[in-house]
């Protein structure tokens, strides 16, 4: 019987070495693999590349992990938010390296990544600081830079529903960057609200299908904070 | 020219013109889309111009987090915070939407399918080109979906103040901050004018009442043309 259900998140972070690249789902508060990432600390793998749209915010989480000094770089689009405040200090004190990616960019060299694809030709950044250095090519009168896939070790994904195949449901904005990172990794881990029965997901609702997958843990820790104030 | 509007002229070109606030901008901008366009609304001021399409009209709004179909703001009455928009405010859903992974939502804005874009900008420059990622490289920049949704939108019109605070132009004949796109720009709504970007530069396609043509050429770094 094939179950890729852990109880521990010891057990989820088992094997991951130092100098693993991680890439992270989530998009702003929602759809991040927090509960992962803390215990990605408590592990204590050392030098990672972190690939994700952003850098972290507060304290826990990404934060947590490049506080405690295990990220030696960062792939992302937007490392720069209210309350980015562990990776500016980071930079300020030159520990951290950042590569600057396009948003669309960086989901495609994920996507090439878990498709084996190893580079492709795109017009986004094309006469700008982002493409600068880049190899240039012409197709039906407009320029492309070539951008090479990402490909890694771990992949950390926040879900809504799993089963112990692995399948997995997101919901709303929770999808985010969680389906292309759970792609494109030697090892993915999945945090997951809600374990479902195997065959309650219909196979039209798989957002993404369990050979994907690795490990799934049970973490229903609720919903997202209010993102604006409202009346 | 009457002796009045040259009066205006000639004191516009100590004192600062206000033109069109934000909303009226949003809201000129609003009248120029037509029902069935998909349309991806950058942070800030374009996020607005939602608010101003009419409501008998059809106009679906992509976020380029994955939502093809954002409604206004959430309230507490309808609260969800599983969905956020790009600028990652807590948003409602029209009926019809639909919501795909980050790399599906920019295959469809690389591919070509949004009819428009709308960003803010800080410059652009008579050939297209615009800036409105970072104002320098000293400081690390974030630079989030822009340059994709520069280059892979039908269109992109810019909604952006006319000058800077101090003065000066933001429209010019060369941007002299870090670009977001090379020549794609097609339009620009300002506080005091709407331009075209075309072969010949820009061209006038609206005035503000508050100004004369000379003065809003004095506020502008390149040369405005009329239409014809």
């Amino acid at each position: 019987m094939i179950n890729k259900i852990v109880q521990k998140l010891a057990d989820a972070m088992a094997g991951i070495k130092d100098g693993s690249t991680v890439l992270l789902g989530g998009f702003g508060a929602v759809g991040q693999p927090n509960q992962l990432l803390d215990a990605l600390t408590e592990q204590g793998a050392k030098h990672l590349t972190v690939v994700a749209n952003n850098a972290g915010t507060g304290r826990k989480g990404l934060a947590g992990l490049m506080a405690a000094g295990r990220v030696d770089k960062i792939i992302c689009s937007f490392p720069r938010s209210a309350g980015s405040v562990v990776f500016e200090e980071l930079q300020a004190a030159g520990k951290l390296e950042l590569e600057l990616v396009a948003q669309g960019t960086l989901a495609e060299r994920i996507r090439a990544g878990g498709a084996g694809i190893p580079a492709f030709f795109t017009a986004t950044a094309y006469g700008t600081y982002i493409g600068e250095g880049k190899e240039v090519r012409e197709y039906d009168g407009r320029k492309y830079i070539l951008e090479r896939a990402i490909k890694a070790d771990v992949a950390l994904v926040e879900a809504w529903q799993a089963d112990r195949w692995g399948n997995l449901r997101y919901r709303t904005s929770g999808r985010n960057f969680n389906p292309v990172m759970a792609t494109a990794a030697d090892l993915t881990i999945v945090q997951t609200q809600h374990i479902v029965e195997l065959g309650e997901l219909g196979p039209d609702d798989i957002h993404t299908p369990s050979i994907y997958v690795d490990r799934v843990i049970h973490i229903p820790y609720g919903d997202p904070p209010m993102a604006q104030p409202m009346d | 020219m009457t002796a009045t509007t040259a009066a205006a002229a000639k004191s516009q070109g100590a004192n600062n013109v206000r033109g069109w606030g934000r909303k009226e901008m949003a809201a000129r901008l609003a009248q120029d889309i037509p029902e069935g366009w998909y349309v991806n609304l950058g942070i800030g001021i374009p996020l607005a111009v939602g608010d101003y399409i009419p409501a008998d009209r059809e106009v679906v709004l992509q976020s380029e987090n994955g939502i093809v179909g954002m409604g206004p703001l959430q309230t507490r009455a309808n609260l969800d915070t599983w969905i956020v928009n790009a600028g990652k405010q807590n948003v409602t859903l029209m009926k019809g939407a639909a919501m795909v992974s980050h790399s599906d939502s920019f295959a469809m804005i690389r591919g070509g399918h949004l009819d428009l874009c709308v960003l803010g900008s800080f410059e652009v420059a008579a050939n297209g080109d615009f800036a409105n990622w970072t104002t320098s490289l000293k400081s690390v920049p974030a630079v989030g979906g822009a340059m994709d949704l520069a280059v892979g939108a039908q269109r992109i019109w810019l909604i952006m103040e006319h000058t800077a605070k101090d003065g000066k132009p933001r429209l010019l004949e060369k941007c002299t901050m870090p670009l977001t796109a090379p020549s794609v720009v097609k339009r620009v709504y300002t506080n005091l004018a709407v331009v075209d970007i075309t072969a010949r530069g820009f061209e006038l396609v609206e005035m503000n009442p508050e100004i004369t043509f000379e003065a809003l050429q004095e506020r502008t770094g390149a040369k405005l043309h009329k239409k014809g």
